[in-house]
């Protein structure tokens, strides 16, 4: 298989927009003709889904909650990237562009990254025309603030909620289309598999989550907004429900899976407090504005945070990166916590946490600002933790957080089976082996709003209306396999429940291809994963049936699903015999303890085809050729 | 700490439904109120037995999801939070926790403590967005808007659409739910092109839904988890007996 990005010539500046010049039409007449499946209603669903349908498409749009409004884009809370340069600081596009870059450790496409640096601007036009409440300044203009990774400000944010105020404006315009007739909504529904017709992506299998019916959907294109699948590590930021299977099985039909260990870790999240705990909560990194990050110099140092006088402080981020101090990006800031912890200097019962301090900017500006900026945060953080912010430091370790890695999509966003668009965080495009803060929201609403509506209209003019009918021998297949895997599930009849399948799915890849990988444990993750696998299809248990409201039947097929990701994303790992942004291998480092990155031989993208379960998946690689950057050695000191 | 919980459990809306008693051992206080009925989903599945359903899905209290009535109040005993950020050092052990799912004539029951909340979807599409289409937006700074309204605009849209207000009113009544969206958009000078029409609809679809009227008890401003006030109503009130008003005079010009 030959990869093709489909990557527009000329230069970089110059090529989305040569691109939408020479990308072909529908005519306003024809767009009412072509039916659209988008799964997922986030950020990049819901834009993607609101935007079709105002050109003219017809659309079906699915999710699993009960309302397209509850998608997890909704928990975003720091803010949102634009190179709008509204602080007169130096930004611009290209700034942007190359933070991102460098920001990803050099593993994205250059002319990807550079579309999303040049339409952030458009995003925020659009969100406060759909009267998204941004901060602004007493002027009435609207506000920004730092975030990692950067050293202009460039964040635009609501408050600590600035994804559900982002989700709520995309929910709306799609809310509008639907009462217009030209969406219609399917919420609690679930898509179990992708139906291929001569090639080409043309429908989906979905189960209705309260009847249990399970029926062909089909369309002249499908796009998949199904969001991020970090919840393989079971422990980790996301909502309940966030899955890979809508991903994963258009993987097991032939669609390429990108980068699967390119796996963030957020620094500032709640430390783990017991083994019955369901998710873990992120603290914004916005507070690595005012917020210092400490531990004791000695580890013997048992004194309550307050007693620690400033000289027997280690504010170890800014002491090894002056330049950026606490705003270092995510993957750094992460492996510093993870450094002092494992020298014994962590904080807390478990060892594993270090201080958020606000002392200093208490003391600077008063509580009162600093309960306006964050004060939803420090809420948030009483009501888990049962601790006052404002008088005691934070504990924060890092965690789970996103994935980089996902469906390899070429320019236009369409993986490489026709007709199949992957957009947000579920395709791989634009963050490399690192994201930084504030552009994950950047880039599901710029592929949604201002990319996709463009190149699926490529597509579908150069494919016209071929939409098979939900008899096809092809969709009454894939309905059938549907049928037959939910009741294999439900006969097992096992001894232990899904849910301690996926914690032990997650403590496997917590351990071994976490914040930091080496080729021995990753060897040993991947038998580990393959042996639970076996036993997870002997043993599981799941009581009722398939044809009513059943959780844990959902909850066992998205789990199934994890256990075929979980042991790829270990091969990954141990295929890229470098250090990259998130990927650590401890075998590759620079003396200080830095990624050791090798751009000879692993400058491309990991594109793997499914070879079967337990059977070796196909690696192709996506060079990647920059025409105008430079791969450097990332440097935040 | 042990506690019993008596749960509504209910097969679905065409069959009887009624209080089960069981018992959860061994629970810390800094467990959450959720991850406590987890648990006893993992006993009652190693039984065979079906868990009980209830919603959830972000578990930090923003996405809306989660929805139970805890001891008789929407959310339990805590101000301000959801359900799921309650944890169980709000209670003692040994105690007796009913919970019950949020109840409304516009909330069908679908299974145990699981309702359908798609009638908030259905007022929101009648009149609750602005509607622009992408790429016909000006630049962002084109028009200033007062710190002020701005903030005030942003307290409404806080709103997380959970429905606690409609199952604490006595009436079942969505007022705080419709205002806070008919004030977050009409408060903006994006929104006030489509104000008029947009309180119209959206009150006429809450009726429409089945809703009641305004209690006038302030129990929905009492049990938001997101602190949304009453003041809210009084606005829409206002906005809507103007639009109202506006429409009479203009039909009787034509
Ligand atoms: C706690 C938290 C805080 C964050 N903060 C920030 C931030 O401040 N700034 C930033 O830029 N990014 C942030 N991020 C990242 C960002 O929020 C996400 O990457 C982004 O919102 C993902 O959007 P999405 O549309 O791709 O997917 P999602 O919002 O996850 O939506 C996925 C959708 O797909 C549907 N779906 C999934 N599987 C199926 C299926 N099988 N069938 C049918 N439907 C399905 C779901 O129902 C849902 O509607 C944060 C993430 C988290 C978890
Ligand atoms: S589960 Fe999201 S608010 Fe409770």
């Amino acid at each position: 298989m030959k990869l093709n990005a489909n990557i527009p010539s000329g230069p970089l500046v110059e090529k989305w927009t040569r691109h939408k010049h020479e990308v072909r039409l529908v005519s306003p007449a024809n767009k009412r003709k072509y039916d659209i499946i988008v799964v997922g209603t986030g950020l990049a669903g819901a834009s993607a889904a609101a935007s079709l349908a105002e050109l003219g498409y017809n659309v079906k749009s699915f999710c699993v909650q009960d309302s397209p409004r509850r998608a997890h884009s909704v928990a975003a809370q720091g803010g949102i990237n634009a190179a709008k340069n509204y602080r007169n600081d130096g930004d611009n596009v290209y700034r942007l562009f190359y933070d991102t870059l460098k920001g990803g450790d050099f593993r994205a496409r250059e002319a990807n990254v550079y579309r999303l640096a040049e339409v952030s601007v458009n995003v925020i036009d659009q969100a406060v025309a759909q009267g998204v409440p941004f901060a602004r300044e007493y002027s009435g203009y609207l506000a920004t603030r730092s975030f990692g990774g950067a050293q202009v400000s460039r964040t635009f944010y609501a408050r600590g909620q600035t994804g559900q105020q982002l989700l709520l404006g995309a929910y709306q315009a799609l809310s509008h289309q639907i009462s217009l007739g030209t969406v219609k909504m399917f919420p609690r529904q679930e898509m179990l598999e992708l139906i291929i017709v001569n090639g080409h992506a043309k429908g989906i299998v979905v189960r209705d989550l309260i009847s249990g019916k399970i029926s062909s959907v089909m369309a002249d294109a499908v796009v998949l907004a199904s969001g991020g699948y970090t919840n393989v590590f079971c422990l980790c930021t996301s909502g309940g429900a966030s899955n890979v299977t809508a991903a994963w099985r258009a993987h097991r039909k032939g669609a390429l899976f990108a980068n699967p260990c390119f796996t963030q870790i957020h620094p500032t999240c709640i430390p783990v407090s017991g083994d019955y705990q369901s998710k873990l909560t992120l603290m914004s990194e916005s507070l690595r504005n005012d917020g210092r990050v400490w531990v004791p110099k000695n580890a013997k140092d048992k004194r309550p945070p307050q007693d620690i006088p400033d000289g027997e402080r280690d504010y170890y981020l800014e002491r090894i990166y002056p330049t950026y101090g606490n705003l270092v990006p995510r993957d750094i800031a992460s492996r510093a916590a993870k450094r002092v912890c494992d020298e014994g200097r962590g904080v807390g019962v478990t060892g594993l946490g270090v201080y958020l301090d606000f002392r200093d900017a208490i003391a600077r500006f008063g509580e009162k600002v600093v309960k306006e900026r964050y004060g939803n945060l420090f809420e948030m953080y009483r009501e888990i933790t049962a601790e006052d912010a404002y008088k005691t430091p934070m504990r924060i370790y890092p965690a789970i957080h996103y994935a980089m890695g996902g469906l390899w999509v070429d320019y236009n966003l369409m993986s490489n089976l026709p007709g199949l668009f992957v957009v947000g965080e579920a395709n791989f495009a634009d963050h490399g082996a690192n994201r930084l803060g504030a552009s994950a929201l950047m880039q599901g609403l710029s592929d949604g709003y201002f990319i996709l509506p463009y190149t699926i209209g490529d597509y579908l003019a150069r494919n016209g209306v071929k939409r098979p009918s939900a008899d096809a021998a092809e969709a009454k297949q894939a309905e059938q396999e549907t049928a037959q895997r939910l009741n294999k599930l439900l006969s097992i009849h096992g001894k232990r429940t899904p849910v301690e399948f996926h914690k032990q799915l997650g403590k496997i890849l917590w351990e071994n291809c976490g914040m930091a990988r080496q080729e021995a444990g990753l060897k040993t993750a991947i038998q580990q994963i393959a042996a639970l696998r076996d036993e997870f299809w002997q043993n599981v248990i799941v009581p009722g049936s398939h044809q009513d409201l059943n959780m844990a039947l959902e909850r066992a097929g998205r789990v199934a699903d994890f256990l075929e990701l979980g042991e790829l994303i270990c091969l990954d790992a141990l295929t890229r015999a470098e250090s990259c942004g998130c990927h650590f291998r401890t075998e590759f480092q620079t003396p200080e303890g830095e990624c050791l990155r090798n751009d000879a031989d692993y400058a491309y993208v990991a594109a793997w085809e499914f070879g079967g379960v337990g059977k070796p998946s196909q690696l192709h690689k996506e060079p990647l050729v920059y025409e105008e950057a430079h791969m450097a050695q990332r440097s935040y000191k | 700490m042990k506690v019993t919980v008596r749960v509504w459990r209910q097969k679905n809306p065409q069959s009887l439904g009624g209080f089960v008693e069981y018992e959860v051992k061994d629970v810390s206080p800094a467990t959450s109120f959720l991850e406590m009925l987890d648990v006893l989903n993992e006993q009652l599945i190693k039984q065979s037995k079906e868990p009980v359903h209830f919603d959830s899905d972000c578990r930090e209290g923003i996405c809306g999801m989660c929805s139970c009535m805890i001891n008789g109040e929407a959310h339990g005993p805590e101000n301000k939070v959801t359900t799921c950020q309650t944890y169980m050092r709000s209670f003692k052990d040994g105690d007796v926790i009913t919970v019950e799912p949020f109840r409304a004539k516009a909330f069908p029951l679908v299974k145990d403590l699981v309702v359908d909340r798609s009638a908030f979807d259905r007022i929101i599409q009648a009149g609750g967005f602005i509607s622009v289409t992408a790429g016909s937006a000006p630049e962002a700074n084109t028009v200033p808007l007062s710190k002020y309204h701005s903030d005030l605009a942003m307290d409404a849209a806080a709103c997380i659409g959970c429905g606690a207000c409609v199952a604490a009113c006595k009436n079942a009544s969505a007022n705080l739910f419709v205002a806070a969206k008919v004030a977050h958009l009409n408060l903006l000078p994006q929104g006030a092109p489509e104000k008029d029409p947009r309180v119209l609809a959206m009150v006429e679809a809450m009726t429409k839904e089945g809703f009641g009227a305004c209690s006038v008890s302030g129990s929905c401003e009492a049990v938001c988890p997101k602190g949304i006030v009453t003041s809210f109503i009084s606005r829409m009130n206002h906005d809507f007996l103007t639009a109202a008003l506006k429409l009479r005079v203009h039909s009787a010009r034509v």
